[in-house]
């Protein structure tokens, strides 16, 4: 008697899920219930997630019928930094390789795509190939191959070791952009940036329906979208996963046959594959750049994007790089609510100082506190309602 | 002959500045195994310190009290922001001094202000008689002082209690704390050492020519000092610190003629170049502990 009973209240539970029978299918009102192991690597994996991400997608294509162009600039060049802040995340987040580098790609995309495009005539190098998808793509393509450069010293050094390379790679590179003055166009001159035209139809210039502020938004929004779905395909497939076993153990991971030669060198060539698009899109939609802007300060500021939004996953890393995008202009406002705050360079707390402190302070606070960002704070918020009115 | 000279003398002037400041990356790394990144701001901090104090009280007295002032804010840092994250992985530590960097530099230039400030040394631009060449007096004094500290640092970490607990601690932390030794206490320790390190650089930074808000950018070219000599060897950084000093001296003063090509300022990038050179044949530095890792 005692013995049949647990096997005869066993059997209607397991036939569900018989390996024989191994069928994905989800089960009402059990969103995080997967049946199968494919299931849940789904690009969506739950229903709220497949239907919120549609609406944020159709409500960010609406944007530009509601706000001015100022904004528009500043939320395509968040969408564009966002680019870039999923490629430090690929690399830094999920395979674990700490690059204080990135600005150094974000300038090699900028130049290679000024190049291509830029007038065959003029006072800087130029090929006049300003078709959109050969410049971005280019771009990603030389910071790619500059990232390769990088991959021998990563997969001999590891950990802070590998930072400090990286920030040397900063130095060397704002030397060369400031002295190579016939691709840059030296400091403080600078040069035009890449000519965004797709099919001979030149989107910076008013077009009949849209004007140019809003053609770049909707330029930018697309590209990020495509961006993240395909950054989200690579971290779910087998070199995702390669990707973290790396940044886990990197030993055990070796023992386990993952390449670590390979991986640690595939995570920089993707990730600066997406500097590099990043810093084409970017050098186009600010129109300016100075050689010398290619910084350390830079290379903080998407770290910053990295950290704030949420290490390792991807809808963090557009949430930061917004955040971070957006501070400087939200930081404008202060001096009409707090009058200590000053808008004039020369006096103490102004707007400037303020905004530095506030990346420093940030970093610092999330880093302390919050750890996984603010994709920690929305997957709170989430528990929280998920489970109400009881506490857990 | 007489150029060599006077090149080598600039060479390990700044070199001594480089090596101060390696000593304080080295310090912080035996302790903790974190690289902080936020020694440039404590550097400044310190010059700062310095350019107003020695108004007052002249350049010779405001030393050390900026070497105080450094070591209670790296003291403070350390409190604050390094404590609730010991046993967190190193590299959100390094991170945070990172921001922690951002923080105290927006402080420290609102103090410096847009033009260019000076330290109120004694020296200035004047030269002495070295060899029977004209040397600055700055390097020669930077060059001292900064053999002094070494010195005293040496004789800290060998003939003192808190020395020999802080070097059980840099071979093995658990170990020492279970023969007693407090290792938060050495924490602290390293973090102010490191701060009044900072200071002292900051001290002789700026002398003959000021400080402005990009000074801090110097002191990263200590990194690739501390990478040269070893990240967890004293002797390394006084010696990656003297020859990143050497090399960007001796670069300053032949590369316009030799190799005009390179760009101007060539100078400021040939640390990094020397440290990617060295680091693809002794990935632990020259004079480094090779890493044996387990799984």
């Amino acid at each position: 008697m005692t013995t049949t009973l647990p096997t005869s209240r066993e059997t209607p539970r397991t036939a569900g899920v018989m390996p024989t029978r191994r069928r994905s299918r989800s089960l009402r009102g059990r969103p995080g219930m997967f049946t199968s192991y494919a299931q849940e690597l789904r690009l969506f994996n739950t229903r709220p997630k497949r239907i919120w991400v549609r609406l944020i997608i159709l409500g960010a294509l609406f944007i530009p019928l509601a706000v001015t162009d100022e904004w528009l600039r500043l939320l395509a060049v968040g969408y564009v930094a966002a680019i870039g802040a999923i490629g430090l995340n690929l690399v830094t987040g999920y395979a674990g390789q700490v690059t204080l580098g990135h600005a150094f790609f974000i300038g090699v995309g900028a130049y290679t795509a000024a190049v291509i495009s830029g007038d065959p005539n003029g006072s800087t190098l130029g090929l006049g190939i300003t078709f959109l998808p050969i410049w971005v793509l280019a771009a990603g393509v030389v910071a790619g191959l500059c990232g390769l450069l990088v991959a021998p010293l990563a997969v001999r050094l590891r950990g802070l070791y590998l930072a400090v390379v990286t920030l040397g790679l900063v130095f060397l590179g704002e030397h060369i952009f400031k002295t190579w003055d016939a691709v840059t166009g030296g400091p403080g001159v600078g040069r035009p940036a890449a000519v965004p035209s797709l099919f001979g139809y030149e989107l910076d210039q008013d077009g009949p329906v849209f004007s140019a502020m809003q053609q770049m938004y909707l330029l930018m929004l697309t590209l990020l979208v495509i961006f993240a779905v395909l950054a989200r395909n690579l971290v779910r497939s087998k070199v995702g996963r390669a990707f973290a076993a790396v940044r886990d153990r990197d030993i055990a991971a070796e023992i386990m046959g993952v390449g670590l030669t390979k991986h640690k060198a595939l995570a920089f060539v993707v990730s600066s594959f997406y500097a590099g698009c990043a810093g084409a899109l970017l050098y186009t939609v600010t129109g300016f750049f100075d050689p010398g802007s290619f910084n350390l300060l830079l290379s903080v500021q998407f770290i910053a994007m990295v950290l704030i939004g949420g290490v390792a996953t991807i809808s963090g890393s557009i949430m930061g790089a917004l955040f971070i995008t957006l501070l400087p202009r939200l930081v404008q406002e202060l001096p009409s609510l707090l009058p200590a705050v000053s808008s004039s360079p020369t006096e103490f707390p102004n707007v400037f100082q303020v905004e530095s402190l506030l990346y420093g302070l940030l970093i610092i606070g999330f880093l302390i506190f919050e750890p996984r960002g603010l994709f920690g704070i929305w997957i709170r918020i989430r528990s929280y309602w998920k489970a109400w009115p009881f506490t857990y | 002959m007489s150029e060599l000279v006077e090149v080598v003398v600039r060479g390990l002037g700044t070199g001594s500045v480089y090596a101060l400041l390696a000593l304080g990356f080295v310090v912080i790394y035996r302790a903790t195994r974190v690289i902080s990144f936020a020694q440039p701001a404590f550097m400044v901090a310190g010059a700062a310190a310095v350019s107003y104090l020695s108004v007052e009280i002249g350049y010779v007295l405001a030393v050390p009290v900026a070497v105080l002032i450094g070591a209670g804010l790296a003291l403070a840092v350390e409190r604050t922001t390094i404590r609730p994250m010991i046993g967190k992985p190193v590299f959100v530590i390094a991170i945070i001094t990172l921001g922690v960097d951002v923080v105290v530099r927006v402080f420290v230039n609102a103090l410096i202000g847009a033009d260019v400030r000076q330290l109120g040394d004694p020296w200035g631009l004047e030269t002495v008689a070295l060899l029977g060449v004209a040397v600055q007096q700055r390097f020669v004094a930077s060059f001292v002082v900064t053999g002094l500290v070494v010195a005293a640092l040496f004789a800290f970490l060998r003939l003192t209690r808190y020395g020999l607990a802080m070097r059980a601690v840099a071979l093995d932390q658990e170990a020492s704390m279970a023969q007693g030794v407090s290792v938060g206490k050495v924490f602290a320790l390293s973090w102010a050492l490191a701060g009044g390190l900072a200071a002292v650089a900051g001290a002789f930074v700026g002398t003959g020519s000021g400080i402005d808000q990009t000074t801090y950018i110097v002191a990263f070219a200590a990194l690739p000092a501390i990478i040269l000599g070893g990240i967890d060897s004293i002797g390394g950084a006084v010696v990656g610190g003297l020859g990143v000093g050497l090399v960007q001296s001796l670069v300053a003063a032949y590369q316009p003629d030799v190799a005009p090509w390179l760009g101007s300022n060539f100078q400021v990038v040939t640390p990094y170049l020397l440290m990617l050179a060295v680091l693809l044949v002794r990935p632990y530095g020259l004079f480094g502990t090779p890493e044996v890792e387990r799984v």
